[in-house]
This record gives C-alpha cells, structure tokens and sequence, in this order.
C-alpha cells in the first residue's frame, strides 16, 4: 500500500486539469490523467487500497467531480485530511469515497508510518498513535452505505413508488 | 431568536419553523443550473429518465458557455445531445452558444431571483448571492439525482457577517476589495459557511455585487448574499421583475454569527493574487514592472459592462504594448451589445484587443487563449490555479479591470492609478 502525501489547498485542476473536463468523463478516461499537474507518477502508480494523506483545504475550486471519480475508480481506500473543501467533500460522499477529516492524524504522520483506518469505528491509527475522527451524519451515511448517490436516489424513488403503487 | 439569511432561506425551502447551523435538511431548489456539462449530466441517467421521467423541467436551467462554438467533434457532440435532451423534454430554459456565460445569462434573465435557492453545477453558483437568492455549487453526480428526484440535502451552514464602511476610491474596485478579504482570511477562510455583507453596500453597483458574490467560492464560501436594497430592485425591475414578483429574504437584526469583520472600503488599494492560490494577495506596488504576455479581460468575475468602460477610459486612443495580447471575454451577449452601443468595445479592439464570443474558454484552460510554458497572464478571472490556462508552468495573476487595461498598455504590471484619467 502506498500513502500519498500532498499538501494544503490541492484544487481540483491540480487534480483534473481544466482542459479534459469536457472531453473526459468517464472512470476510463478519467484514469490517465488523475492528478496530472499535482504528481505526474500517481496515475500509473496508484493502486487500489492507497491512502492520501493531505492538508487543509483539499479539493478547492472547480466542481468538477472527476478528481473524487477517479480517486473512488482506482481504489484509493481514503483521503485523509486536515480539512476539505465543500463541493468536493459532497462529490465524494456522491461518490462512495472515503474522506476523513483528522489534522491530528496529518500532522503526526511520519515517512514510513503505518496507516490504517477502522472507519466504521471511526478510528486511525498512524504508526503506534490512534486518532477518532467523527462519524458520517445517517443521512450522509445512507449515501455512502448505497454506494453513492445514484443508486440511494434509484433505490428511493422505487421505494416511494412501489409504496404509492 | 433571530435567524441569518441562509437559515432563513434554508428552513424555509425545508418546510421548516427554524433551523440550527450544522443541521441537515431536505431540500426542492426553485433551480437547477447547468452547461456543457449537462450531456455527461444527462449521460449518468439516460436510463433513469425514461424510468422515472424528469422530476422538474422547469427546475433546470441550462446554459452553453464552456466551450463555446465548439472546439472539436467531442464538444459538438456533447453540444447537440443537450439540444436533443432540451427537445424531448420541453425544457424551457435553455439559452444556447452565444447568449453569454451562466452566473450572468441567469442572473440576466430572472432565473436567481431574491429568496430563492438555486444549486448549480459550478462552483462560481454563489455569484446569485447579488440578487439575494441562496445558491451555492454542486458536482455533476448530484445534479444527476435533482433531475430524478427534485431534491436534495444540505447542511445548514453558520454565518460570516462582514461589515463594508465607506466607499471604494477612484482607481479601486470591488475585485480589489474581494481580493483582499481573501487575502486575509484565506483560500479556506469561509469553508462551509455562508457569507452575509452589511454596511455600506449602497455604494456597491449591481456589477461591483456580482464581482463580490463570484469570488465567494475563493475563500471556500457555500454562499454569500447582499440584502436586496434599492440598487437590487431597480435592476431586477429593468430586466423584468418588478417589487412583489419576488420574496424579499434577509438577516434579522439579532442574527447569530460565527464571526464578524468589518472592512473599511476607502483604505482598499489595487491588489493582485500571485500564482498559485487566490489568497496571496499583495499591493499592486509589490509586483509593478513585471512583465506579462497576455491580458484576460472578462470572464463572469469581471466581463461585464462597466468593466469593458473602466478599461476603455484607460485605452482610449492608445495601443496595447507591443508583445502583449489583450483577450476581450464579454460575459454575455447583453453586455457585448452595451459595450458595442457605448463604444467601449470598439475602443479596446481598436487598441489591439482581440474579441472572444461570450464564454468561459479561457479562464479554465478549456478553449482559446491558452498559454505556452513560463508565460504570464494577468487576468481579471477568479483563479490562478498552477495549470488553470491549460499549461502548468505558466503563471496567473488576478487584478481588477483597471489594474489589467493600465498593466496591458505598459507590458508590465502597472498601477491603474497612474492611468486613471479623468
């Protein structure tokens, strides 16, 4: 497993340059090209199961969902951070990524350093230290729980008509 | 006990007595913006859609304006799939290529209106805070679901309240004043939170407002709003919206907030945010000289009609300096034709600006004005963002229009103070 580690106020261009926003757009073309002006070596490097582990701000900018796509597409386990910008914090939860917001857990990160989440319990642990981090409200969960947003909002509007029909 | 503006709003649309920052609540937008994104948009439930149909076909509005006419067989692809989705659905609200950028063709046309939430598919959505109406940007994923469903959760978010005293001095403009509340209180200063502006916004023009309310996603805003004084009511009731067609919404009096600040207009001076975030803001004075190659003048932060007369008083009868290349970006085909009937427009292109049709293209590095490797661009958009204009080892400056005509006419970053004339 490898752990990325960037820093504060990562924007989505950084993430997904401006210029393929209207060419690319599914998690094949997408792929290429993650975090291209942030760290040329991530897209071919990446594999499923890594962490990111970043600063304050993370995902500022643009609306552009491609950056939570393709991180949810190439298995990044989670991104752990000092805090998150809010546009891409909801792209994420409609997503089904993992965010967890605990500066603790960035700033006592070292090179080398173990990470691994429980995030069920809420709980990090880096190296021999453990950190919580707060959980999910139930609505936000129930997103996440049904795999992103499309599939919560398919499942409910079954729901409600199967109820009225 | 009294409520902000977005809790107002909020509790409202939530079908609600009150609400509490930090809350989550189940909301219907009065609107559903998007543009070229909208195929992909559309593309997430071609299949949903003919399940459920369209929760709402007059929720959505849509707007071509990122890469506008189209750049390559991709876009014009994408392009005539929202024509034929718009046909099959009788979507009334759709302007195509041309009508200008969405923050100002939706404001332009009555479609943010005081009081109502608007969620749109661009993070510049704030720019409706203006108008006094609550919008604030989505991803393309939840703008997918509105579409089925009609509706959505947001959190209730605390309060900034900033306090404008004074007025803004010859020279200086609401890009420099925005510019430096970012500066100070940072690239995540607001995040998450709404941003309420008091005091002495008499001042503030309509398109002073809008500048102000765009840059809000800059210091990480959900929102932020001006109350609808008599400045708002005059321009809504010329573009067609008249006292009483809309719902006057703002803070009460004993509102709580998270934190108040107050900023004194008549101390702003020009300034310009340094690559690579918006938030490193210096006097214009720490960076005079530097060379630029090009100058963008426009884009939905600054391409509106004042801002095209402030640059031609700078430019009239004189020549952009040799070796620089002034992009004009009108942000609407409104606005190309007032600045066409005043003059303006044909002032900057006679000084050697090149006009662009109305659209985003640039400002995002998607079509037309992109930069080569160690250029320079001085820009009058809301990012500058290291690869924003399509090359990442090219450098962006944000600046008022005044400082981006007075810096276009030298080659060099300059103070549009020395340039003022009149």
């Amino acid at each position: 497993m490898t752990i990325w580690c960037y820093g504060d106020d990562i924007n989505t261009d950084m993430m997904f340059p401006g210029k393929y926003t209207y060419t690319c757009s599914t998690a094949e073309e997408i792929l290429p090209h993650l975090l291209e002006d942030l760290d040329p070596e991530f897209a071919d490097g990446v594999k499923p199961g890594d962490l990111i582990l970043a600063g304050r701000n993370f995902g500022c900018g643009s609306s552009r969902e491609q950056p939570a796509l393709g991180l949810k597409a190439a298995g990044v386990e989670a991104v752990v951070a000092k805090s998150f910008s809010r546009i891409f914090y909801r792209a994420s939860i409609n997503q089904g990524l993992l965010l967890v917001e605990c500066p603790q857990a960035v700033e006592a990160y070292r090179p080398g350093d173990e990470v691994r989440l429980e995030a069920e319990k809420g709980l990090i642990n880096v190296g021999a230290q453990q950190f919580t981090f707060p959980a999910l409200p139930t609505e936000i969960l129930a997103i996440r729980q049904a795999g992103g947003l499309l599939p919560y909002a398919r499942a409910k509007l079954r729901k409600e008509r199967g109820s009225n029909g | 006990m009294g409520q902000t503006f977005a809790e107002k709003i909020l509790a409202q649309k939530a079908g609600l007595e009150s609400v509490v920052p930090g809350q989550i609540v189940t909301v219907r937008p009065d609107r559903l913006l998007t543009h070229d994104n909208t195929s992909a948009i559309v593309g997430k439930i071609a299949r949903d859609l003919a399940e459920f149909g369209l929760a709402n076909p007059e929720m959505h509005a849509i707007v071509l304006d990122h890469v506008i006419p189209a750049a390559t067989e991709k876009d014009a692809a994408g392009h005539k799939a929202i024509r034929e989705y718009v046909r099959k659905y009788g979507i009334t609200h759709f302007f195509d290529v041309g009508e200008g950028i969405c923050h100002q063709v939706m404001v332009e046309k009555g479609l943010a209106l005081p009081g109502q939430l608007v969620l749109g598919s661009d993070s510049h959505t704030c720019t409706y805070g203006a108008v006094g109406a609550l919008a604030t940007g989505i991803d393309r994923t939840e703008a997918s679901a509105l579409l089925i469903t009609g509706e959505t959760w947001l959190k209730v978010p605390a309060t900034i309240r900033i306090t404008l005293q004074g007025e803004l001095q010859p020279g200086v403009s609401a890009k420099d004043l925005v510019l430096t509340i970012i500066g100070e209180i940072g690239a995540d200063g607001a995040n998450y939170l709404a941003v309420e502006y008091h005091g002495d916004i008499a001042s503030l023009t309509m398109d002073d407002r809008l500048t102000i309310a765009n840059m809000a996603v800059e210091m990480g805003a959900k929102c932020a709003a001006f109350e609808v004084d008599a400045t708002a009511r005059e321009y809504l009731a010329r573009i067609g919206f008249p006292p009483g067609s809309y719902d006057l919404v703002w803070a009460d009096p004993d509102a709580t907030y998270l934190r108040e600040l107050v900023y004194e207009m008549d101390r702003v001076g020009p300034v310009v945010a340094r690559p690579h975030t918006v938030d490193n803001v210096v006097p214009v004075a720490e960076v005079e000289g530097m060379p630029m190659q090009q100058f963008l003048l426009g884009t939905c932060t600054n391409g509106r009609t004042s801002d095209f007369e402030v640059a031609a008083a700078i430019l009239a009868g004189r020549k952009v300096a040799e070796g620089s290349r002034l992009l004009l970006l009108p942000a609407s085909r409104d606005i190309l034709g007032q600045t066409l009937e005043s003059g303006a427009m044909q002032t900057l292109i006679a000084a050697g600006g090149v006009l662009l049709p109305p659209g985003c293209g640039p400002c995002l590095g998607a079509h037309q004005g992109a930069l080569a490797p160690e250029e320079r661009c001085l820009s009058t958009a809301n990012r500058n963002f290291k690869g924003r204009m399509g090359c990442k080892t090219a450098e962006i400056y944000l600046a008022s229009a005044a400082t981006v005509a007075a810096s276009a006419l030298h080659g060099v970053v300059t103070d549009p103070r020395r340039e003022v004339r009149s």
